[in-house]
């Protein structure tokens, strides 16, 4: 029995992979300047200097991986929460982490912090109020030594709003350049050109994948309940806590480097869920991949359906992931 | 003299400041199949919660198997104890991966994977609980019965000393109820198990149980055989209603017979 659910979860990673690596050699080869796959190996050898090799390698591929780590992040974490929350519509952004980070970097945009710090300013305002949110959010649901699930979820809406109202606030108040430079990072893009934030959202994304495996089996008994899971010897408190970080520090990462993309959190752990069932040993690394492929796919999209000009990322994946969403839903009866 | 599984001493438990449970005293000796009886709001599942560490004593103290519980590991508790409770949740996880969570407490730290082991007993339990033609069903999609057989099953898979069962049979008919019971009268009989159970019902209770626990307000009443608990005078005390009490012309147990308000007024006698 345990021999054929690896072998099957041997397989749905496999599958997985392929398509990982067919998104990201078709999203090097779209695009304003399309490069026929079969060039490939031959601007590769011709080597660097060539107009070609920097497409491919200075603009897209840098996007792609950036797509990876964050379309993975992003839907580890949606993972993680729907699991700790047992709500299926929890997501990363429900909780108002996004509203901080959007909030912390409006306050950059209208008080020119960039002009002092650099362009840096960015992921650091951006992670700093979704610091600031986590931290409140954390504290004002913690009762008596216990996290109160039904509480957070709440208190994590309010914020998001009372965060998104002073956001319109700031956009109200700001000059029309600073108002376009607010839009833009919010709505989302993978065209980040600091190949230090590239890097560290990669890092950053997959050892939250592994440290999330740590906690797997013990998703897997909360989905009976707390007290159950109480029952089965799963340290619920300590497992809450630490995986609430975790999927906080993902997400303000993720948002700070890319800004908002929406979406992505929903329904990716939704659909691998109705594929590869509710066990968290292959849904956490189903999930990465398979959010890994979508954003890359989105942000392909978002780049190339009214070349040469660029749509916002979040766009494309609140439109195609909602379709595929409600498709899926009418397809199969499940249980939300 | 048997062993004693569970020893609860002195123990006072509650809701915030609000006490529920007073100067709790008993034992459970091994092999034992002990019904928790007593009216809505006695204290009866806040016992079994406080047994399973769910709530913290605010006095006294509860050993299982000779060991102080407040000094246990998550796990070690979970090898010690397992609990059914009133109606399982119905995920969307087959029976058998349901059931293979009952194995958790036993994995070693960075363990992933059930050994064969594991395997094997829950093959095992899954018989026993005839819940081994439901594997490749959907919790969701099973009945509350058998959702109930599974979480029995599931509760074996731990290889518990000791049994807690919250009201397993509030929510089925009478066939199911017997169903359940049996099987545990059966698991008690056929493998030593050591059983605390609350049941609503006095019949079931005083039928299936070999020692009864009739709690009032936070506190023993009674404890003792079915014989020497259901007393029409024990029932009135604490459930304020006039019963009458016979026994079981097959087992010789007290039955417990409803006595309504007409029967009174019209003086009406045996």
């Amino acid at each position: 029995m345990m021999d054929r659910r690896i072998r099957r979860w041997v397989v749905i990673i496999f599958i997985l992979i392929a398509i990982l690596i067919s998104v990201s050699v078709i999203s090097l080869c779209v695009g304003a300047a399309g490069i026929s796959f079969r060039r490939i190996p031959h601007i590769i050898w011709q080597g660097r200097g060539t107009g070609e090799y920097s497409i491919l390698f200075d603009i897209r591929l840098p996007r792609i991986i950036l797509g990876f780590a964050i379309g993975g992040a992003l839907s580890l974490a949606g993972t993680i929460l729907q699991g700790i929350f047992r709500n299926p519509l929890v997501e990363p952004y429900t909780l108002g982490i996004s509203g901080g980070a959007s909030l912390g970097v409006c306050l950059n945009i209208a008080f020119k912090w960039y002009d002092v710090v650099g362009i840096i300013a960015y992921p650091i305002s951006g992670f700093v109020g979704a610091a600031l949110v986590v931290v409140f959010v954390y504290s004002l649901s913690m009762k008596r030594g216990t996290l109160k699930t039904q509480g957070i979820l709440l208190t994590g809406v309010m914020i998001s709003f009372i965060s998104s109202s002073l956001v319109m606030l700031i956009m109200a108040l700001s000059r029309s350049e600073d108002l376009h430079g607010i839009v833009f990072w919010i709505m989302g893009s993978l065209d980040e050109p600091n190949m230090l934030l590239i890097r560290m959202a990669v890092i950053g994304a997959l050892a939250g994948l592994v440290l999330s495996y740590f906690f797997c089996l013990d998703l897997n008994a909360l989905a009976l309940g707390e007290e159950e899971a109480i029952h089965l010897g799963i340290n619920v408190e300590k497992t809450k806590r630490i995986l609430f970080i975790l999927a906080s520090i993902l997400t303000g990462l993720s948002v700070s480097v890319a800004g908002i993309i929406g979406f992505v959190g929903l329904i990716i752990p939704h659909l691998m869920r109705m594929f590869t069932g509710t066990d968290h040993r292959i849904l956490f690394v189903s999930t990465f991949l398979a959010g890994s492929s979508f954003l890359i796919l989105c942000d392909t999209l978002a780049r190339t359906v009214i070349e040469p000009f660029e749509l916002p990322v979040g766009v494309i994946t609140g439109i195609i992931g909602g379709a595929v969403f409600v498709y899926a839903l009418s397809r199969k009866q499940v249980t939300l | 003299m048997k062993k004693t599984i569970l020893n609860v001493e002195d123990l006072s438990c509650g809701y915030g400041r609000e006490l529920i449970l007073h100067h709790m005293d008993f034992k459970v000796s091994r092999g034992e199949l002990m019904c928790i009886i007593g009216p809505n709001g006695c204290g009866k599942s806040t016992l079994l919660r406080t047994i399973s560490r769910i709530l913290k004593p605010h006095r006294g103290q509860i050993f299982v198997d000779g060991k102080n519980i407040a000094r246990m590991r998550h796990k070690e508790l979970a090898q010690k104890i397992a609990v059914v409770s009133q109606t399982p949740e119905s995920t969307i996880m087959t029976v058998q991966e349901y059931i293979l969570l009952g194995r958790l407490p036993y994995f070693r730290k960075y363990q992933f994977l059930e050994t064969n082991n594991d395997e094997n007993i829950v093959q095992k339990y899954m018989e026993l609980t005839d819940a081994l033609k439901l594997r490749e069903t959907l919790m969701s999609e099973i009945s509350g019965g058998e959702r109930q057989l599974a979480s029995i099953a599931r509760a074996l898979a731990q290889e518990p000393a000791l049994l807690l069962l919250d009201e397993p049979t509030s929510h089925l008919d009478i066939s199911h109820q017997v169903q359940i019971l049996e099987l545990i009268k059966r698991l008690n009989r056929e493998l030593g198990l050591t059983v605390l159970m609350v049941l609503h019902d006095l019949n079931l209770a005083s039928e299936y149980s070999t020692r009864l626990l009739l709690m009032s307000n936070g506190s023993i009443h009674k404890i003792g055989r079915p014989e020497e608990v259901i007393t029409y005078e024990t029932i009135e005390e604490v459930y304020k209603t006039v019963v009458l009490v016979e026994k079981n012309p097959l087992s010789g147990k007290p039955c417990v017979f409803l006595v309504t308000e007409e029967d009174i007024k019209e003086g009406k006698t045996i």
